[in-house]
Formats: structure tokens, C-alpha cells, sequence
């Protein structure tokens, strides 16, 4: 399904392999014919479909137009950066979120409970490309600019993960802020329809302070749909980050994904979607799967 | 508790503290920004701009362009002469050269290289048309090279072809599937490849054994930047050394700042209007939807002529272009043509509208005569003003402008087809004119199918196209200028397209790292995107380097602040987790 989508998708992007390939350099019309014989271009679109399909059930991704390499290489080379981008950032995104949410929504209208939402709302608003920039320069000389490593950082472990942590700093920074939001308004939300629930009257009945009710009562009943949306966003996660990735020159999967629009890269594209729609599946799965550990109630069910 | 607030300082103190000792001899580094991706650097399929001008630092040509005047100089060969009848040229490849491996240069390389680009569809994507008047290709001894061509070729002095070593490339399977990536990469040029990371960067250090002598620094690095602000910004802060293609607001915004030079060159690059004269396939059959009143050569005129070109490169060029004419950028000023007085067209919207008039386009009861749609890229800042600016013009001479900006492959997409009326285009011109007067012959139109043209202007002129077969043949130097020269002149009296402006190449460098770039040509040349590559290869490092920032402060900073925060996180964690049996 995924497969049939992308390959259809992908070829109703606007533009010729062939003459973005070409266009600028002194080429024949037998050159043209050449190079699309080569990528199978001039075959009807239902055999190259074939052949694709058949490729990919035996794990052949094809092989990318603009980088002459196999598709899953390039890929895979591309998998490890985004995951370390966006998976750090995630992370933190989700603690802070999280942590923020809870506080807000317990305290809901508090002066701590407005800024946090209005500054939230405001990242979230603001865009991504524009924050980056921003980010990068109001720190002035304290971080680089672009990419994952200098490229005169010594060949040692240590070095070169200091200088990956030296460089990650601010494209996470711009994501955690971006993406921050939505799991302090989910969080907060989620409480805030918890807090009127009988079980809290009886548990402050009980005699517990404000803090107990809140983190052994409140907060687990609250927690499951930010759950769902972590993993949710956590399957999105392998598309990488388009915006920040081409802000930092962060050589990741959103990056490629850019690239691969601008050929159009057929094969690059179609390998792209699959990756990343399986991330998907997988991940709602795995929240599905994580629900019945959290909630007794999906268990029984 | 104490052992893990132990952990963390001595984790926090790492972070803060291990800003790395300086090494007594640090290599001198030339660290060039890049802003476009490597499709590969196998130099048979590199197509993109920023892999040629990495593969022409590995690999010298047979001949190359002498960094002064562009003039054809030594390259793997030192001397070459062609045989009365111009179908046969001996090079010779004189003794002594190496490939960076130690092996000799010799003419088998050569040989070897050419022929694998005949036999092998692969070896032909990226360089074929340089091979396809050849005949055969043959080294009877180890310095000399023949080249037998099928018709008399103008363009044998000028043949961008990466030359490969034998001995490397013999054991290369596929040439299709080689990603010429055994590092070092054996090489003839004045560095070698040494390290390639996909999206990042591209190392490569001077090779000492270099036939015109080893380069004055240590390595050469391509950083990869995904958008030009950045790269704009890491030269301001001094990460990188060089950077081009800078648009003009970026190029002022580093004017007077210290340590930054700054060099406004005259450029390869033209941005034309094209106006789709009735396109045609190379069969005869129409193709497209051009307005038909385009067709008629008076009325592209007079859209040429209402066009005010000095305002245009002023208000959105930013006065860093040239008011545009014929194909041939001045930077080539052997081939570069301007109207004489009496061939010129004057901006004169009167005499525009009484042409129009007279063409039988009378304006109708609103002032409007016919409308036409005007296509140009989203997102680039000059089809967005140009856009504006012709706009007015336009309706100045009672054209209404609907204007279309769209994606860079749609607008490829609309010009392969024809589907335009006006629309911007533009091309990089190489030192023979060959390429760019080529483009505009018939033979460039797409076939029956509307594909393998590789032209957007879809003219077809039997006078133009005379012209260019004369002057492909044409031996004297003297007399092919005058044909090049009256080809430009054909080419903007009939107007399929209007050379809009000869764009300048806006690069800067860090002069407090690097004293001293060779331009190409000597005055107003650029230092990137050379004919050569003189620009990488002559520079001279500054006698005291200034410090590459490090901005180690700014980490250790931030890792102080991290690691105070998990500090304080934990104790009053453990604090809690302490008190809370007596607070239930």
C-alpha cells in the first residue's frame, strides 16, 4: 500500500530526472536517451512499477538517480544522525514537556501556568527556520554553524563526541523548542480534565497532601494520551526534521528528503516513504503494545 | 549521594575542561564552504557543479586555461598539433609527470580514459559530448596521444575531460556502480581525495608530487551547508575560509568587517526572458502553448525593447550584473559581443507601442492589447522582482503579465515543453563558446516524443544555424570571432530570448587565514567555479593565521549549566526520597 502510494505520489512530482540531471551541461539528444534507458525511465510506467515492487520484496530499494549508489546506502548513512537529532531532542522535549504540563495544569491560571503556556504557544508559533537562525546568531562564536563534526576535530573518541555534543546543541535546542509545546498542552489538558474526578476528592479525603494526589493519583490517569502522542511523534521521528536538519546543514533524513524532491529522485523518494511509514507503523504499534503495560483497563479489554 | 554529586562534577569538569591542546604544528587548512550537494565523485558521472570542481582539483585535463587570460595552456599535455586536414591531433604528454601514487603519466592513461568513454555508455554520462566527433583514440607510444575525429572540431583545445589513471581504473568492475571512493583516491591534480563523508564533508590534502609544484598549504576541506545564510554567517565568525554564489544583500552585509575580503568578479552565469517564439519540435511539429502573437519577430521586439535593462540590474541585481546583450558573458571578452551603434535596441516604450501597433495588436477598450503569462522560480529573489519590474513594463505597452512562480522543477518542466510565454531562464558559460551558441541551434529541439532537447528557447534559424557550422569548423582564431560574434548579433535581432544581465560572482575569504587567492582572469576574475583551479591551488596562507574560534567557552559553559541542573535535580530528588517517609 505504502509502496503503491509512494511510487504514484512521487511520480506526479513535477519535473524530469533526466533534464535536472542534464540541464546546464553540454549534452546530446542520444546522451538523454542513453541515461534514461538507463534508469529504466523510458519503459511504461506499469513495468517500472513491476519492477520496483518485485525489488522491493526482495529488499531492493533501486538505486538513487542523483547519488548512483543504492538507495538503502544512502539512507542508512543518513538513519544514524537523525535518530541522534531527533531522538535527543525528543527526549528532552518530552521530559521538559511533560514536567512543564503537569505543573501548569495543576495550577491552572497560576502567573507559573501563564508563561508557560504563552511562551510554549509562542515557540510553537513561531517558525522553525526563523528561531534557528535567530539561535544561531545570538550565540555569537559559542557554537558552530552548520553540520554534525569539524572537520579538523582529532580522530579520538572522546574528541569527536564532544565535538558531535558541541554540535548538536543548538539544532536540538530549536527542535525541543518548537516541538516542546505540544506535550505541555496535551499534559496540561489531560490533568485539567483530571482534576474534577471523584477519586481525588476521596484521596484527598484520605488526608494526602496536594503534591501525593497530584503524582500517585493525578499524574498516571493523565499520562496516557501524552503517551500516544509521544510514540505517535516518536514514529515521525525517522522523517527527520526538515527544517532544522537545512537550517544546521545537519546531514539527516529530512535533508535527503529535500534533496530528493529537487531531481526528482524517484527511487531516493520511494525509499524514503517506506522507511519512514514503517517507522510509523511500527511506533503506533509499540504504543498500542506499551498502553496495556500502563493502563490496567486496556489489559483487561 | 556523594559519590554520584562526585560523578557528575567530574563530568561537568570533562565537558568544561577538555578544550583540546593545540598541537605544535597544526596543518594549514583551506576550508571551503559548499552549498550544493556531491552526486558522485566518480568523475565519469559527476554532474553537478560543486563535484566537477572537486574532480578538477584531483584530475588535470589534457590542456587547461591559464589563470590570466583563460588562454589554452599546459595541462597533462605539454604540446599538441593538428594535421592539415584539422581531422587528426598528436598530443604529447611529456615525461616526468605522476600520478600522486608515484606511477608515470604517460599516454596510455590518456588513451585508456577516451577510450572508455567510447565504449562505455556509463563513462559517457557526464562528459559524452566532449567524445562524440571522435573517431578513435590511440597511444603508439608512452607520449603521444592521436585522436582521430569524424568532422573537423574547433573545440579539440578545449576538451573538460577528467583524465584517469590505467592502472587504477582497469580493475573497476562497473563504472556505473564505482563510487571512486579507495581513499586515497589516485589523482593527477594538485590534491588528492582523502576522505569523503556524505552530507558533510570532503577532505583532500596538497599532492607534494604535483608536476607544476606542491600547493603553499597543508588540506583543503569542502564543508557542506544546506542554505547560504549559515555558510554566510560561519565565514563572518571565521569557521570557514571561502564562500561563493552569495546573494547581493549577503555580500553587503560583510562589507567592512574584519578580516573578510571581499571579491566582486565578473561571472560565467547569464539570466535571460525567454519568449517562446512559436516552439517547434526538431521534426517540425508544434509543441507547447506559446501565445501566438509571439511568433511574429516584431512583436518580441518590441517586448525587448520596452524592457529597461540598466533599471533592472540597478534596482534588482543591486547594481552587481552587467546590462545584458549577447550570449557570451564580457568575462570572455575574445567572444563577447555588444550591439554596434545602429544593430542596438534602445529602451523606447513609444517606439514599442507604435510597433505593436503596427504589428496589427491594437489596444483593446481597457488599454490591453493581449495578456501573456510570465513564468520564473519561487523563492528566488531575482524572478521575484524581475517579476515586478516587467510587470509595469508590460503594461506600459499595453501587455497585461500574469505572472506564475513555481518550483524549481515546474518551471524546468514548463520550459522543456514549451509551456510558456515569457520566462526566466539562465546558463553558465564555459570559455569556448561552443556550448551556449550550440544550445540555440535546431538540432537542440526536442524530438517527436518532446524529449532530449536540451534547449528552453526553441530557436530554430536557418542563418543562425550556417553560422554555427562555419564557425565549429573554423581553424583561424580571427575569423570564428567574427562568426560567433555576428551569431549573437542574429541571435538578438531575431529575440527568443532577451539577455537580461551578466551576473556577477560574489564570493569573500578570510584574509586574516588566507592572504592571497589567484583570480581568474587576473582583474575581475572569481576565485571559485574557475576555469582551473588556480583559485584553491595558488592560495597563499597569511604569514600569522588568526585562531579558527573554537567556541569551546560557549560548550563549557553550557555543560557547567547542564550539569548544575542534573546536580540540583538529583539532590533534591534524593532530598525528598530522605524526608518523605517523615512528611507522609
Amino acid at each position: 500500500m505504502v509502496a503503491v502510494l509512494g511510487f504514484f505520489l512521487f511520480r506526479v512530482v513535477p519535473g524530469d530526472p533526466v533534464v535536472s540531471m542534464t540541464r546546464g551541461r553540454p549534452t546530446t539528444a542520444a546522451m538523454q536517451a542513453e541515461l534514461r534507458a538507463r534508469f529504466g525511465l523510458d519503459r511504461p510506467l506499469h513495468e517500472q512499477f513491476w519492477s520496483y515492487f518485485t525489488g522491493l520484496l526482495r529488499g531492493d530499494l533501486g538505486t538513487s538517480f542523483t547519488f548512483r549508489r543504492p538507495v538503502a546506502d544512502v539512507i542508512a548513512e543518513r538513519l544514524g544522525p537523525t535518530l541522534l537529532l531527533v531522538g535527543t531532542a525528543t527526549l528532552v522535549a518530552v521530559l521538559l514537556g511533560l514536567w512543564l504540563g503537569v505543573r501548569a495544569g495543576w495550577r491552572r491560571g497560576s502567573p507559573f501556568d501563564r508563561v508557560t503556556t504563552g511562551v510554549s504557544l509562542t515557540l510553537w508559533a513561531v517558525p522553525t527556520f526563523w528561531l534557528g537562525m535567530l539561535l544561531m546568531m545570538a550565540t555569537g562564536d559559542l557554537f558552530p554553524s552548520r553540520g554534525m563534526r569539524d572537520t579538523d576535530t582529532p580522530p579520538d573518541f572522546v574528541s569527536q563526541s564532544l565535538d558531535v555534543a558541541h554540535h548538536l546543541v543548538l539544532p536540538s535546542v530549536t527542535l525541543v523548542a518548537v516541538v516542546c509545546a505540544e506535550y505541555v498542552l496535551v499534559m496540561r489538558s489531560s490533568l485539567l480534565e483530571e482534576t474534577t474526578a471523584p477519586y481525588l476528592v476521596t484521596a484527598r479525603a484520605k488526608g494526602l497532601r496536594d503534591d501525593l494526589v497530584r503524582r500517585r493519583h493525578a499524574v498516571p490517569n493523565a499520562v496516557l494520551p501524552a503517551i500516544t502522542l509521544v510514540f505517535l511523534r516518536f514514529g515521525l521521528v525517522v522523517g527527520g526534521a526538515i527544517t532544522t536538519e537545512t537550517v544546521f546543514s545537519w546531514p539527516g533524513l529530512g535533508l535527503l528528503f529535500y534533496d530528493a524532491l529537487t531531481g526528482p529522485d524517484y527511487f531516493l523518494l520511494q525509499g524514503l516513504l517506506v522507511v519512514t511509514a514503517g517507522a510509523v507503523v511500527v511506533m503506533n504499534l509499540l504504543a498500542d503494545l506499551l498502553h496495556g503495560v500502563l493502563d490496567p483497563r486496556v489489559r483487561a479489554a | 549521594m556523594r559519590v554520584k554529586l562526585c560523578v557528575l562534577l567530574a563530568v561537568a569538569t570533562t565537558l568544561g575542561l577538555a578544550a583540546p591542546a593545540a598541537t605544535a604544528q597544526a596543518p594549514v587548512i583551506l576550508k571551503v564552504a559548499i552549498v550544493q550537494q556531491i552526486d558522485s565523485l566518480n568523475p565519469f558521472l559527476a554532474v553537478f557543479q560543486s563535484s566537477t570542481e572537486i574532480n578538477k582539483l584531483m584530475y588535470d585535463y589534457l590542456t587547461a586555461y591559464s589563470a590570466d587570460d583563460q588562454a589554452v595552456v599546459e595541462g597533462l599535455a605539454r604540446r599538441w598539433e593538428a594535421s592539415p586536414d584539422k581531422l587528426t591531433w598528436t598530443f604529447t604528454v611529456p615525461d616526468g609527470k605522476k600520478w600522486s601514487d608515484g606511477e608515470p603519466i604517460t599516454a596510455h592513461d590518456v588513451a585508456f580514459t577516451y577510450n572508455l568513454m567510447l565504449t562505455d555508455e556509463a563513462a559517457r554520462t557526464a562528459n559524452g559530448s566532449f567524445v562524440a566527433n571522435f573517431e578513435s583514440v590511440t597511444a603508439p607510444d608512452d607520449r603521444t596521444v592521436v585522436i582521430r575525429t569524424k568532422a573537423p572540431q574547433v573545440t579539440m583545445l578545449a576538451l573538460d575531460v577528467p583524465i584517469v589513471p590505467r592502472h587504477v581504473w582497469e580493475q573497476v568492475g562497473s563504472v556505473k556502480d564505482y563510487a571512486n571512493d579507495r581513499m586515497p583516491v589516485v589523482g593527477s591534480g594538485p590534491f588528492v581525495l582523502t576522505e569523503h563523508v556524505p552530507g558533510q564533508f570532503i577532505k583532500l590534502r596538497a599532492n607534494e608530487g604535483y608536476w607544476r609544484g606542491a600547493p603553499k598549504y597543508d588540506e583543503l576541506h569542502f564543508v557542506y551547508f544546506q542554505n547560504s545564510d549559515a555558510a554566510v554567517q560561519a565565514l563572518a565568525k571565521g569557521e570557514i575560509d571561502l564562500v561563493n554564489r552569495m546573494a547581493p544583500a549577503q555580500f553587503d552585509s560583510l562589507e567592512g568587517k574584519a578580516g573578510v575580503t571581499r571579491n566582486q568578479a565578473q561571472g560565467r552565469r547569464f539570466t535571460e526572458l525567454l519568449i517562446n517564439p512559436g516552439a517547434r519540435t526538431r521534426t517540425g511539429e508544434p509543441i507547447g502553448d506559446g501565445h501566438p502573437a509571439l511568433r511574429d519577430v516584431r512583436v518580441r521586439r518590441a517586448i525587448a525593447q520596452a524592457i529597461d535593462l540598466d533599471a533592472l540590474v540597478d534596482r534588482v541585481n543591486h547594481g552587481y550584473a552587467e546590462k545584458g546583450a549577447g550570449l557570451v558573458p564580457p568575462v570572455f571578452a575574445k567572444w563577447h559581443w555588444r550591439p554596434e551603434p545602429g544593430q542596438e535596441r534602445p529602451f523606447d516604450p513609444d517606439a514599442a507601442n507604435a510597433a505593436l501597433d503596427a504589428a496589427g495588436h491594437p489596444r483593446g477598450a481597457d488599454g490591453t492589447r493581449f495578456s501573456l503569462r510570465l513564468t520564473g522560480r519561487a523563492g528566488r529573489a531575482y524572478d521575484e522582482q524581475a517579476a515586478e519590474h516587467l510587470k509595469r513594463s508590460m503594461s506600459d505597452i499595453g501587455i497585461a503579465l500574469d505572472v506564475r512562480l513555481v518550483s524549481d522543477n515546474q518551471l524546468n518542466e514548463a520550459t522543456t515543453a514549451a509551456t510558456y510565454d515569457l520566462a526566466f531562464s539562465g546558463w553558465a558559460t564555459s570559455v569556448d563558446p561552443d556550448f551556449i551558441l550550440g544550445l540555440h541551434t535546431c538540432a537542440q529541439r526536442p524530438g517527436a516524443d518532446g524529449k532530449g532537447g536540451t534547449t528552453d528557447a526553441y530557436f530554430c534559424d536557418e542563418t543562425y544555424d550556417r553560422l554555427y557550422a562555419q564557425q565549429l569548423s573554423e581553424f583561424d582564431e580571427g575569423r570564428r570571432r567574427d562568426l560567433v560574434r555576428q551569431m549573437q548579433a542574429r541571435f538578438y535581432d531575431q529575440v527568443p530570448a532577451v539577455v537580461l544581465a551578466y551576473d556577477n560572482a560574489l564570493e569573500a575569504y578570510r584574509s586574516d587565514h588566507f592572504a592571497r587567492f589567484t583570480t581568474q582572469p587576473a582583474h575581475g576574475g572569481v576565485i571559485m567555479a574557475q576555469n582551473g583551479v588556480w583559485g584553491y591551488y595558488q592560495a597563499e596562507p597569511a604569514e600569522v593565521t588568526a585562531a579558527r574560534p573554537r567556541g569551546w567557552g560557549g560548550f563549557a559553559a553550557a555543560g557547567a549549566a547542564m550539569a548544575a541542573v542534573l546536580v540540583a535535580i538529583v539532590a533534591y530528588a534524593l532530598r525528598r526520597r530522605a524526608t518523605a517517609g517523615e512528611r507522609e
